[in-house]
């Protein structure tokens, strides 16, 4: 169910951001949705797009470490408390979240979660029971 | 298991009688020394010792010592024994640690060198049927030469490669079917490490041994290099100031370097006091070249810090062996009052699962010495969450702080960011300035 999502270390010195996005960019590669954790030495961008194999690929040969994470997505409406409310129905599961990042549908009517958990079969789950739509393909994302 | 040798006699001779045969050698070196070579005869006269004084091998804790600000002291030529017409060839360091040492020699000690390499070769499992790879630095360096000329000396089929260019190291040792290779023990793994990523299997390649040295390197780093590359390592030992690789060499019981006793005599002292230490003791290893003609040291400090051992060894061979050298006594650190050797923090490494490519950064910040180790993360480590990362380094942090003391800041690299070495690995980086 869970969708792919690429982690990619990224080292903190200047430039090595763009020739990753570089990278992508010549290959074709459309980027959906995105987020970066920074630490002290690195940082790790956190992608989804269009092509993932593809992805993964080009950043292989570029000797860029990266890997395939599979992370939870949900669909919720754009308006003011539906994050704190799906965030409620994992709380109240038991679920702890390692990160997650949001975006807007392109028509602007919707907005997506993504989600890291422990077990995401489980987190689908309690959302799904609490009426959710939980994404099972990247290309449902609009 | 038959044991193999070069020269079976030289290296299985009774202890008294390889002590006869080194003082007969000590005596006439002494002579040759002291009538050629003006410096080391004003060393000996300010110690008030003559070549006549030294009649049994204890005597030689009356000459001086040679120490590497002597060589600085006399370079070019002030320790040459012979006219330079009888030198065929020169061999120098590489200089890192101060001015280069230019060592000669005359044919009679490319001879004994090349032996010394030989017998390594040979302790290795090597005979005329093999392909031996040198991938050692070829030039200046001793590395290449030294074991070229060893394997020549066995018969081997030798392929000298030089460092560096590892695609066609590979496609070599690939078509021609290489069994022994040679080389320092970093680039040893990188090959192995190069090999996995073209998506060789240990037992793709034919090698069966290889002979390792000219930086100092850890058992795990060993069985690390034989799991890639799936083959048996051997240590070998040497410094250009005695000839050059081959003055030390392991055999199959991988339990210490024999010492070619009948070229040079090894002591162990004390660095601090110059006094010679009992069997069995850490200090620092001293050498004395027997029977070179050239460039022949007496009392050569090492810096090295090593234990003999005159147990009997199981491979046959009665030579003295040393212990892996804990460190040069100049790569070792004194970090916020704590003797640290770089070895130490490799250990941790390859016991933490790291790969030993890594760079050590000291520096002094509020007057406070600060230590900094740079490591690779591997594909496998990577995690997509930081909180996992962080934990690796703690992880790794607090395994440093056990071994020596110091709590080190631990940073993860990607793969293949810090620079792999072809000849010696640069491993560690001191930006103190304590002495301005």
């Amino acid at each position: 169910m869970a969708i792919k999502q690429l982690s990619i270390f990224v080292e903190n010195k200047q430039g090595r951001l763009v020739e990753i996005t570089k990278m992508l960019a010549d290959s074709g590669v459309n980027m959906r949705a995105l987020s970066i954790a920074d630490t002290r030495d690195f940082g790790i961008l956190r992608l989804i797009v269009d092509d993932t194999q593809k992805a993964c690929l080009v950043l292989a040969e570029n000797s860029v470490m990266v890997k395939i994470t599979d992370v939870v997505a949900v669909e919720m409406p754009h308006r003011t408390g539906s994050l704190n409310a799906a965030l409620t129905v994992l709380s109240n599961a038991g679920i702890n979240v390692e990160y997650l990042y949001a975006f807007l549908s392109s028509s602007g009517q919707g907005a997506y979660v993504v989600l890291r958990v422990a077990d995401n079969a489980q987190a689908e789950q309690a959302l799904k029971d609490a009426g959710y739509n939980v994404l099972s393909d990247e290309d449902q994302i609009e | 298991m038959s044991h193999n040798y070069y020269q079976k006699e030289l290296e299985t001779m009774p202890a008294e009688q390889i002590r006869a045969l080194q003082e007969e050698k000590l005596r006439k070196q002494v002579k040759h020394v002291y009538e050629h070579v003006p410096y080391y005869r004003d060393l000996m006269d300010k110690k008030g010792v003559k070549p006549e004084d030294i009649k049994c091998l204890d005597d030689i804790r009356k000459l001086p010592f040679i120490s590497k600000a002597d060589l600085r002291e006399t370079y070019p030529y002030g320790m040459l024994a012979v006219p330079l017409s009888e030198c065929v060839r020169i061999q120098s360091t590489s200089g890192t640690t101060g001015k280069r040492v230019i060592a000669y020699y005359t044919q009679h000690d490319i001879d004994l060198w090349e032996e010394c390499c030989a017998r390594a070769i040979v302790a290795a499992g090597g005979t005329k049927e093999d392909v031996v790879q040198v991938c050692y630095g070829y030039g200046l360096f001793t590395g290449g030469p030294g074991l070229n000329g060893g394997s020549h000396k066995v018969g081997s089929l030798t392929l000298p490669m030089s460092s560096g260019n590892t695609d066609r190291q590979i496609q070599f040792m690939m078509d021609l079917k290489s069994t022994i290779i040679c080389c320092t023990p970093s680039y040893a793994a990188y090959i192995g490490e190069s090999l996995k990523e073209k998506g060789y299997k240990p037992e793709d390649n034919s090698l069966k041994a290889g002979i390792f040295g000219a930086e100092p390197w850890t058992e795990e780093m060993r069985r690390d290099i034989e799991k890639s590359l799936g083959i048996k390592a051997y240590d070998i030992y040497g410094l250009t100031e005695t000839s050059g690789p081959g003055v030390a060499f392991e055999c199959e019981e991988q339990g210490g370097m024999h010492i070619n006793e009948d070229h040079f005599y090894a002591e162990i002292i004390d660095p601090e006091t110059g006094e010679v230490l009992p069997e069995g003791c850490e200090g620092e290893l001293v050498f004395t070249s027997l029977d070179k003609e050239a460039f022949p040291l007496l009392r050569y400090r090492t810096r090295d810090l090593c234990v003999l051992s005159r147990e009997k060894c199981s491979c046959g061979r009665t030579f003295v062996r040393m212990a892996k050298p804990k460190g040069r006594s100049d790569d070792m650190m004194i970090i916020r009052g704590v003797n640290v050797f770089p070895s130490q923090i490799e250990t941790v490494l390859l016991n933490e699962g790291y790969a030993p490519n890594y760079r050590i950064e000291v520096d002094r910040v509020n007057n406070t010495d600060t230590l900094d180790v740079y490591v690779e993360l591997s594909p496998e480590q990577f995690s997509d969450t930081v909180g996992d990362i962080t934990e690796k380094e703690r992880k790794l942090a607090a395994a440093i702080h056990t071994m020596l003391g110091i709590h080190p800041a631990i940073h993860l690299v990607a793969p293949k960011s810090i620079a792999r070495s072809e000849g010696k690995a640069v491993r560690v980086v001191d930006r103190r300035k304590l002495h301005d």
